[in-house]
């Protein structure tokens, strides 16, 4: 009776076509994010998330159209993120049907920006996704750029003040572990559970099925992953399967 | 085939509610235009967001009178979400100037979930209320709740009017909470069919078949 975790892939979208390569078979374009986001339904995924990594504000317009397309053909939660700095942005994607958005730099330079929001449309749109690395003395630190430069943001008071700001969720993905497959960073998972009670999902290092369970027992309601999704390395049943088998409700 | 009116009051995420609708066979039409709301099979009620603005959004389009005149007429009316929690008679949720500023077709106030993690952000099955139509063939399925807030009392007695104690389906996060409330005409979701796949779906089929 409890809720389900939730096995989250994420996309990145740039002027509307996937990149980071995605590998499926029967898929007509593979490129196409309205057809991985109908794959990534049927094997069970439980929210979608859209990454724009789309440069060009020109090119803006198909992230919208795709998003539109996307909320007319796929009947589970879809998050986008990428680029919102302003409640007019916020207000563009869920008008194109988006049910969440998906904030980060935007929240790091503006963090009045984050009530705004959640004051307009509720705390549950918004979700603030904090990129987080281990600074030279241990300490976790909020970044931009990639995992690049550091904010000068202390990553668990960041993610405790965007919380209390209306943040009604948090996407926690370390720079770190992104990309080694060796698993989530499960002390910035615990560390920051410990002082935030909006739901957290995590992100960043997942490479075998138990890794996903380790981030759920350090204290994740949801997981995120995106090539080991997109390379058919795992598929989103056996992510379940697992977290099934340690005892952990899945849907 | 049935004719659905979404009501279009400024709340909500309407297009996907709209797609769920023709997808499985209803006519759909998005409008706050009263002769179309009385004149719709089914009137779907959405809701996001603040609980006090849906209320103030819903009686800038005559949404409460028109609920009623429906419900008079025995004309099926479904709330979602937040269109869901503005049929009890009020919430705690802040802004609240008068606590007590729903529709209050239903007895009882909407209070904030207690639940360490909140809000309620998820997948969570229900535990249908015997005899359920909403909920026929789909009783061990999942549904997507959004919320912080929800009814904790169950609605014990009917509206005015009808006979018959309303059928409730609970859920539960941290504790249990009105998943769903099935009463004559009126009926109402705390999760979102639209975005619930498959099940929701189905529960979407199994209203529009009930009228």
């Amino acid at each position: 009776m409890t809720s389900a975790v939730r096995v989250i892939p994420c996309l990145d979208v740039d002027a509307g076509r996937v990149v980071k390569g995605v590998n499926f078979a029967n898929l007509r374009d593979a490129g196409d994010p309205v057809e991985l986001a109908h794959g990534y339904e049927n094997q069970g995924a439980d929210e979608l998330t859209f990454l724009d990594v789309t440069a060009s504000s020109a090119a803006r317009d198909t992230t919208y159209e795709v998003v539109g397309r996307t909320a007319e053909q796929v009947f589970i939660p879809l998050t986008v993120g990428g680029g919102v700095r302003t409640v007019a942005d916020v207000d563009r994607l869920l008008r194109s049907g988006a049910d969440k958005v998906g904030i980060n730099t935007g929240a790091i330079a503006r963090p009045e920006v984050i009530a705004e929001i959640a004051d307009r449309f509720g705390a549950q749109v918004l979700v603030l996704s904090a990129d987080v690395r281990r600074a030279a003395d241990g300490h976790f630190e909020i970044t931009t750029h990639g995992g690049r430069t550091a904010a000068g943001l202390e990553a668990v008071e960041w993610c405790v003040r965007a919380a209390a700001l209306g943040a009604g969720e948090i996407l926690l993905n370390s720079m770190d572990a992104d990309g080694t497959k060796d698993g989530f960073d499960l002390e910035l998972i615990r560390a920051v559970r410990r002082e935030v009670s909006v739901p957290l999902i995590a992100s960043g290092g997942a490479g075998a099925p138990e890794h996903f369970v380790q981030a759920v027992e350090a204290g994740a309601d949801a997981v995120l992953a995106a090539s080991v999704f997109h390379f058919r390395e795992l598929t989103i049943g056996q992510v379940k399967d697992a977290l099934r088998a340690a005892g952990h409700p899945v849907r | 085939m049935k004719r659905v009116v979404v009501l279009d009051y400024g709340s909500g995420n309407v297009r996907s509610v709209v797609r769920m609708l023709e997808r499985v066979g209803a006519h759909v039409e998005l409008t706050a235009d009263p002769e179309a709301v009385r004149r719709a099979d089914g009137l779907y009620v959405p809701g996001v967001g603040n609980f006090h603005a849906c209320v103030a959004g819903l009686r800038r389009a005559d949404g409460p009178a028109l609920i009623a005149e429906r419900l008079a007429a025995g004309l099926p009316v479904l709330g979602v979400c937040v269109g869901f929690q503005v049929l009890f008679e009020g919430s705690t949720e802040h802004y609240a100037t008068d606590a007590l500023d729903g529709i209050g077709l239903w007895p009882g106030t909407v209070t904030r979930l207690t639940a360490p993690v909140v809000p309620h952000m998820g997948w969570s099955q229900v535990q249908p209320a015997s005899g359920s139509t909403l909920f026929d063939g789909i009783e061990d399925e999942w549904f997507y709740f959004v919320h912080s807030y929800a009814a904790l009392r169950a609605p014990g007695a009917g509206r005015a009017g009808v006979d018959r104690a309303p059928l409730v389906s609970t859920a539960e996060h941290g504790e249990v909470f009105v998943a769903a409330v099935e009463d004559g005409a009126l009926g109402g979701t705390q999760f979102h069919p639209e975005k619930s796949g498959d099940a929701g779906a189905t529960l979407i089929e199994n209203w529009l078949a009930s009228f």
